[in-house]
């Protein structure tokens, strides 16, 4: 109890704990999605393949 | 939720008719007895012409009208299990760079796929400078001059594919009438997409089947629409070379161009995909809580009780107001 009266005391923290709330969750969501995502299509996508092609550029 | 609600409905549409029909038995009157059948009746014969009515509509008016023969609409395409049609699933793009690969060698001598950049090769098929020196090998106007001359440049990523011909009359005079159609997109301007054009590359056979009529000039093709196309088998086995050691039979390059035509048709495709399954999780997420939040806020009002006491029977100590509320 005392820890949830002691955010929303002063509006200034409860903001910042929303905002920087929101910040994380959005970075959780999108890395852990993005992850997934990439791993049902292993090897499918440009950047798994891309490397076959980007050594022989450097000659 | 929904499915909750309508079964409550249904449930208590349920209730109402058996309170009825336990009302009628109580009273054991033979006139309701008949007033309920007549009602039953009444209920089942308009039910009846309700569903008769519309299907009768559907028949008249609703059926799809198959004004041509089957030879006019061309065979059905065969339905095939592409793996970057999966909900799921991004484009193959090793299979692009296959595809774009058979574009160039074989298609673009005389189909244009005038909406594609070089720059959006890059990231996708190609490295910035295999695109760079694969634009650079076409030359492209460039603005006038001081003297209002228009001179020729080397390609740049953000230009187009150029196109084989240089209007559609004379791609039309190079190909006996026939203009061949713009492919960027195709995948998504025929019926069948993916699976027609899949069909259309690899279902000529050896030779007409007898009885068939070839105009000539045309070949014959049986999942053309009319069948005669004036396009002729052009993949064959061993057409092209793949960097990536892939054995080019025909049906390989058919499905990679397919693949490559589909991707030039909704290049969004990967994106998109992985967006609406964001778009799915965080409005499962959020309808799970407006759920929650309802029944919440609903409780109070579902478990109250009302009760009214008849005060000509008297009042007893243990009474209560009517109106009063309880929780069960
Ligand atoms: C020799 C020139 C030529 C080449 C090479 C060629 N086409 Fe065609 N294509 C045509 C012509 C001409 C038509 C128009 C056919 C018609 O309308 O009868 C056509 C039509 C098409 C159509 C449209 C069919 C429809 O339903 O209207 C598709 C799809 C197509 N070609 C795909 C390809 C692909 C993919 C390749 C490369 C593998 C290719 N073509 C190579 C000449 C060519």
């Amino acid at each position: 109890m005392g820890g949830l009266a002691a955010l929303f005391r002063r509006n200034a923290v409860f903001l910042g704990v929303i905002f920087t709330g929101a910040f994380a969750t959005e970075l959780a969501f999108e890395t852990t999605a993005n992850s997934i995502w990439d791993q049902i299509n292993r090897g499918r996508q440009w950047k798994d393949i891309k490397h076959r092609y980007m050594e022989s550029e450097d000659e | 939720m929904l499915a909750r609600a309508t079964l409550r409905a249904a449930g208590a549409a349920k209730t109402g008719v058996t309170g009825l029909a336990k009302r009628n038995a109580s009273t054991s009157s033979s006139s309701e007895a008949a007033a309920a059948w007549k009602n039953n009746a009444l209920l089942a014969s308009s039910t009846a012409f309700a569903i008769g009515s519309v299907a009768w509509y559907y028949y008249q008016f609703g059926r799809q009208p198959y004004a041509m023969t089957p030879q006019e609409e061309g065979l059905h395409a065969t339905r095939y299990p592409w793996e970057h049609e999966k909900l799921y699933k991004t484009f193959d793009h090793a299979a692009l760079r296959r595809g774009f690969q058979v574009y160039r060698e074989v298609c673009s001598s005389c189909h244009s796929l005038s909406r594609i950049p070089y720059r959006s090769l890059v990231g996708t098929m190609m490295t910035v400078n295999e695109a760079k020196t694969l634009a650079e090998e076409n030359e492209y106007d460039t603005e006038p001059n001081d003297e209002g001359e228009i001179e020729k440049r080397p390609g740049k990523l953000s230009d187009y594919i150029p196109s084989p011909y240089k209007n559609d009359e004379a791609a039309r005079a190079a190909n006996n009438g026939a203009l061949p159609p713009d492919l960027s997109l195709m995948v998504k301007a025929r019926h069948g997409g993916c699976n027609y054009i899949f069909s259309l590359l690899t279902g000529y056979p050896e030779e007409p089947p007898a009885g068939a009529v070839v105009q000539s000039g045309l070949n014959f093709n049986p999942y053309f629409p009319g069948t005669g196309i004036a396009m002729a088998r052009v993949l064959y086995d061993g057409l092209v070379e793949y960097e990536d050691g892939t054995t080019a039979t025909t049906s390989q390059m058919a499905k990679d161009v397919v693949e490559f035509l589909n991707w030039s048709a909704e290049p969004e495709m990967d994106q998109r995909k992985r967006m609406g399954w964001k778009v799915m999780a965080i409005g499962g997420v959020l309808f799970a809580l407006s759920v929650w939040v309802k029944r919440h806020r609903w409780a109070n009002i579902k478990s109250r009780r009302m009760l009214y006491q008849d005060p000509s029977i008297g009042s007893t100590p243990a009474a209560k107001q009517p109106g009063s509320t309880f929780r069960r």
